[in-house]
């Protein structure tokens, strides 16, 4: 359709309930203060958000998939880092 | 309920209703062929705001006649000599450029416009202005962003705004204009003055326009008029022919 494509930019929105920005999806924009204006039109139609943060996808490095096992698998075993290890006391409510 | 001639005030109502009912069908005509996806999103967003509001003046207007006529009979079922739109909303979309112009003529005005309406007398056409504001104001944003880039954008996009800007200049005169009608309502605290607007919505366009690298086109030309007393420009029997089809075809069809 277009001859030369418009970058992409990730939109991450604050939802009226939780407390952070959550990956939304993406879209494609000339500049910032369009891919907001078009994160409120493509992501904001049913009162999803009270905020939006926009990012060049280009400015995200992502690990490679490749890397998987050497990133993710050394925790496997180590259950020890779940703090699943203690006694809570009956009367605290919140830890 | 205010005190002020009802048969002005259905006028004064129905003007506001026709003006966003054919904007919202011409902004509609792009959906399914718009430059890129999310640009289709935001023109049909713009055009479902546009007929939302219509769809709170016509209903009025038609309470206020008193004559049975609700929404869907004002807006399916009035032929060309009985809208009363501004001319400048009629005119056909022909390419993005002319598309942003229309629109940021429009919202820029009826942003102001509706600002006004909010405090107006009459509570029911403040409770619309006070929604329709809103919109109209992100309307204005969004085109007018469009605008600067297109005016300084590449040498192609710089014309086609150009073009645009001077085709339409002459249907922008009409925002403006004020009749017995506007002047009553406007003794009645029910009206907006759009005369006492067009300063600062011209001083906001050449905002705009310096940024876009755009000449303010000049006041001092001959502008069109009419089309709030229903003389209107070929261009708005086709839309309405297109608008209409349906329920006139099927008068008692229902989905």
């Amino acid at each position: 359709m277009q001859e030369r494509e418009l970058p992409l930019w990730e939109v991450f929105i604050r939802s009226r309930t939780g407390l952070n920005h959550r990956h939304v999806g993406s879209l494609h924009a000339a500049d910032a203060a369009m891919a907001i204006q078009n994160a409120r039109d493509l992501y904001c139609r049913r009162q999803e958000g009270i905020g939006i943060w926009v990012v060049e996808s280009a400015a995200i490095h992502a690990s490679d998939p490749a890397d998987k096992d050497a990133l993710f698998d050394p925790a496997e075993d180590k259950i020890y880092r779940h703090p699943t290890f203690y006694d809570v006391p009956d009367g605290v409510e919140n830890i | 309920m205010t005190t002020c001639d009802q048969k002005d005030l259905f006028t004064y109502v129905l003007r506001l209703g026709d003006s966003g009912l054919v904007l919202g069908q011409r902004l509609s005509e792009w959906v399914g062929k718009a430059p890129m996806l999310e640009e289709e999103m935001a023109l049909a967003n713009m055009a479902l705001d546009m007929v939302g509001q219509a769809r709170n003046f016509l209903s009025y207007a038609g309470e206020v006649e008193g004559r049975g006529r609700g929404e869907d009979a004002l807006a399916m079922h009035r032929d060309v000599g009985s809208f009363s739109n501004l001319l400048l909303v009629e005119q056909p979309n022909r390419d993005f450029a002319y598309t942003m112009v229309r629109q940021y003529f429009y919202a820029s005005f009826a942003e102001r416009l509706f600002e006004q309406l909010q405090h107006s007398a009459d509570s029911r056409l403040a409770g619309i202005a006070a929604k329709a504001v809103k919109e109209c104001r992100y309307h204005a944003r969004h085109s007018g962003l469009w605008l600067v880039r297109l005016g300084d954008g590449t040498e192609e996009s710089h014309q086609r705004v150009a073009r645009a800007l001077e085709d339409l200049w002459p249907y922008t005169g009409e925002l403006f204009e004020m009749d017995e009608v506007d002047r009553r309502l406007l003794e009645a605290g029910v009206a907006a003055d759009v005369q006492a607007m067009r300063t600062e919505w011209r001083e906001a366009l050449n905002q705009v326009l310096v940024e876009a690298r755009l000449p303010l086109p000049s006041d001092e030309i001959w502008m069109h008029s009419g089309g709030r007393i229903g003389r209107h420009s070929e261009h708005l029997g086709h839309l309405l022919a297109t608008m209409q089809i349906l329920p006139r075809s099927y008068p008692d069809a229902n989905w």
